[in-house]
């Protein structure tokens, strides 16, 4: 009788502790990752990647032979092309992000997402005004690769308050934006794969998976 | 029995577990935010704070954001060695096999 008495404590104790670790760990997440960043919004973001590589392809890049200046039109147009890419991609993440939140019934706004998004801004920012700096000195070579390789840091920052493989595609961005510094003259080709191709990819992985769920 | 010995008193409780969790991943939290995570009511939250205080696992710190009083909970050096004590209690607790 005893032994029964103490066995039955054992087993409803052993539930409760496992109740426990299962809150805790719920917890951990909801307090500190932001998770409904949507799958979705990153395959439209490798959409309109393609597409503004394809336009510039076409119309905006120089013929052999002719440079592209810093103050040509031509010059003008691609940085409008790349600011409408990224205006775009940036109100779709949005639009997508806040309906998945309402449905996960997280909060849109609240410390964590903060914290995502000034961890993401710090190495985006000052790449771009980096960019920005070397452009003006007529330094546009490495254009593509510096993008490539600070959104890639961007990422791996901002991971570690959101859950997913966010970081992974930080790696692979990091990882061709210095291939691309080593292979001059490719610069398109490397941000249409890192900014097109692996959003795509990543994208479709990650809207899977929430479809699954 | 060396496990039962680690199983923190003062963790046997959601709120306070719950208040604890929050706090070692996050560097501070403040009462609005613990409350909406936790889902209690402010009378409530606040007898449990009071309990993790007075143990010295968390710090209080007020402060005024324009004229509103805000208060931010850390965890201590004390309260975050406390409580992996307490999680490696019970990881050991639930892989023991059953009797």
């Amino acid at each position: 009788m005893v032994l029964l008495c103490f066995s039955k404590y054992f087993i409803m104790s052993e539930k409760d502790y496992l109740k426990d670790i299962s809150e805790i760990k719920n917890l951990m997440d909801r307090s500190s990752r932001f998770i409904s960043l949507s799958g979705l919004s990153g395959i439209f973001a490798g959409i309109y990647a393609f597409v503004g590589a394809a336009i510039a392809y076409v119309y905006l890049f120089p013929k052999t032979g002719e440079y592209l200046t810093l103050h040509s039109w031509n010059f003008k147009l691609l940085l409008i092309l790349l600011a409408s890419v990224l205006i775009l991609s940036v109100i779709t993440a949005y639009l997508l992000t806040t309906r998945r939140a309402k449905r996960n019934n997280e909060k849109i706004w609240d410390t964590t997402t903060r914290r995502l998004l000034i961890n993401f801004l710090i190495p985006l920012v000052t790449g771009g005004i980096y960019i920005i700096i070397k452009l003006n000195s007529q330094h546009y070579g490495l254009t593509a690769s510096l993008m490539l390789i600070f959104y890639g840091l961007a990422l791996v920052n901002a991971s570690k308050y959101t859950i997913g493989n966010v970081k992974y595609l930080g790696y692979a961005e990091i990882i061709i934006g210095l291939i691309c510094a080593a292979l001059p003259g490719y610069g398109l080709w490397f941000w249409l794969l890192g900014f097109g191709v692996f959003h795509v990819v990543y994208g479709s992985i990650m809207y899977l998976k929430e479809q699954k769920n | 029995m060396g496990i039962i010995d680690n199983i923190n008193k003062l963790f046997d409780h959601r709120i306070r577990l719950g208040i604890m969790s929050i706090l070692v991943v996050n560097e501070d939290a403040d009462f609005n935010r613990l409350k909406e995570l936790l889902d209690v009511t402010d009378g409530n939250l606040a007898s449990h704070i009071k309990a993790l205080e007075q143990a010295e696992y968390i710090l209080v710190e007020k402060s005024f954001v324009g004229r509103k009083p805000n208060t931010n909970y850390t965890a201590t050096k004390l309260g975050r060695a406390e409580f992996k004590k307490h999680i490696e209690a019970l990881e050991k607790l639930i892989q023991k096999p059953k009797i």
